[in-house]
């Protein structure tokens, strides 16, 4: 289990979360919903150890081992893969070597090149386009591709819906369901509502750096999430 | 197709002392010198967005160290083998201190550790001879031919570029490229990113360190001037010349500055003002250095 307990963080002076607690289990998907600036990728960067922001309180911890303090490449390293926000790819690099990055192309053992192609076949036939040349879509496919050639345990997506087509989003929620499928604890970080509802297991709700609602789906109604959220 | 092109070249760079006379041939061999020297700073700022300032510095403390060892009684080969143990020793300091920064941080930290060392360059004088610098006693026997020599350079510069062409594109080398593009993405997919960096910086001082012996055999001599700032710059600007990323950059770039400063001197003494104008036109009109240039044009 991936949980956050009592979490302090915030960008010198400025504290953005307030005692944040939220558990992540494998084999489901966690929405973490929110306006802007309610604290959401502040969260997200500091389970995953990025200089910023600072921790001033409270613990990541991925089982029994807490996380907060170490590098980022060593939390990755224990099995916790990021999707940024904005997919941030590497520009000069192909499809095929986002994919090589972390292991090389014969790997047979966990994920492999091949089995990321299976899992979306569009990237596949962009094997040799930069990521510069793909489109929202393919980019958030490869961002995904990529954290996953780290066989990670558990999945952080930093707003993946963000700047997609309709089509494009619903592909998004077959790849969630995907892998929470094969096993993963994902945590979704998102603003658009209906997204998250369709693929989520829990809901929490992050205002002014705060969980204001945190429950299973069957307990957390559209009507009850957007008065949260303030959208109609 | 490309290892004709690189097989025909290959042979008509062996072929030159056939060709040139001996004054032509000694520019040829600095040229292929220089070139590893460029290459080895691409390796950082062409392949890890790493611009270092201080490969003169690396690249003349093996000079020195090969003529200072020769001059004890060393053989040769052994004393530029210790003259890049000594670069590669150097670099593993550098990096130390250097590989957490970056930008223009980067650029300012290595351009005060090279001064560090041309410091001590100019100031211990019972070792490096102060501003007099060191004559050694190398080209005797077989490597008193310049034709061999440039042949032993050609060979030694041709593995030292296989070496560095490989290493680029190696899992090393993608990883390189990537944290070029973004270190903290790197890192949050689980690469230890200044490790990396250490490596690259060690392995670009090594072939830096390298050109530096293989320069000892050449010149003979050295001053505090082989490992001073305009030795570091000249190295970095053969590699933007050439082109910064692509590792025959170095090639290029060493081959146009050094050909150009033969030939410009001899009309004007204001030669370093045309290869500064040079300089700029490339940078402006042709940013990924002269090779991109073909590149692009040929695509």
């Amino acid at each position: 289990m991936l949980s956050v307990r009592g979490l302090h963080a915030g960008y010198g002076e400025a504290q953005v979360l307030h005692g944040v607690s939220l558990e992540i289990t494998r084999g489901a998907v966690h929405a973490l919903l929110g306006r802007n600036g309610m604290g959401k990728s502040t969260l997200v960067r500091a389970m995953m150890g990025l200089s910023t922001p600072r921790i001033t309180a409270g613990d990541v911890m991925l089982g029994e081992t807490r996380l907060n303090g170490m590098a980022p490449h060593r939390i990755a390293r224990a099995g916790v893969a990021l999707v940024p926000q904005g997919r941030r790819l590497f520009a000069s690099l192909t499809v095929g070597e986002h994919l090589t990055i972390l292991k090389p192309a014969s790997a047979r053992h966990g994920w492999t090149v091949a089995r990321v192609f299976e899992a979306f076949p569009r990237l596949a036939q962009r094997k040799s386009h930069r990521g510069n040349q793909l489109s929202g879509g393919e980019r958030q496919m490869l961002a995904v591709g990529r954290a996953l050639m780290a066989d990670p345990s558990f999945i952080l997506m930093d707003e993946p819906s963000e700047g997609l087509a309709p089509v494009m989003v619903q592909a998004l929620e077959g790849v969630v369901a995907l892998l929470r499928d094969e096993g993963l604890g994902v945590l979704l970080v998102e603003q658009n509502l209906y997204s998250a509802l369709a693929v989520a297991d829990r809901v929490s709700v992050l205002e002014g750096g705060q969980i204001v609602h945190s429950a299973p789906i069957a307990e957390s109604p559209a009507e009850t999430l957007t008065r949260f959220l303030g959208v109609h | 197709m490309r290892a004709v092109f690189i097989l025909a070249g290959l042979v008509a760079l062996a072929s030159m002392p056939l060709l040139l006379p001996s004054y032509q041939l000694g520019i040829a061999s600095e040229i292929l010198i220089f070139s590893v020297l460029a290459m080895s700073v691409n390796l950082l700022a062409g392949y890890a967005g790493r611009t270092p300032l201080c490969h003169g510095a690396i690249f003349g403390t093996s000079t020195y160290v090969v003529i200072i060892a020769a001059a004890a009684g060393v053989p040769v080969w052994a004393a530029c083998l210790l003259g890049v143990a000594a670069a590669g020793g150097l670099s593993v300091v550098f990096g130390i201190i250097a590989v957490r920064t970056s930008g223009v941080y980067f650029l300012l930290l290595t351009l005060a550790l090279g001064l560090i060392i041309w410091g001590i360059c100019l100031r211990w004088t019972g070792v490096t001879g102060g501003e007099n610098g060191l004559r050694g006693d190398l080209r005797q026997g077989w490597l008193a031919d310049s034709q061999r020599l440039y042949w032993l350079i050609l060979v030694v510069g041709a593995v030292l570029t296989f070496a560095m062409w490989r290493l680029v594109r190696s899992p090393f080398g993608l990883t390189l490229r990537a944290i070029k593009d973004s270190p903290s993405r790197m890192a949050a997919l689980g690469h230890d990113v200044p490790a990396h960096l250490f490596a690259a910086f060690v392995a670009s001082g090594l072939f830096a360190g390298a050109a530096g012996a293989l320069y000892a055999l050449f010149n003979d001599f050295v001053s505090p001037t082989t490992v001073a700032l305009p030795q570091s710059v000249e190295g970095l600007l053969m590699a933007i010349v050439g082109g910064v990323g692509n590792i025959l950059g170095g090639l290029v770039g060493a081959f146009v500055l050094i050909a150009l400063e033969q030939f410009v001197s001899a009309y004007t003494e204001r030669w370093l003002s045309v290869l500064g104008l040079t300089a700029i036109a490339i940078m402006l009109f042709a940013p990924q250095g002269l090779l991109g240039l073909l590149q692009r044009k040929s695509q």
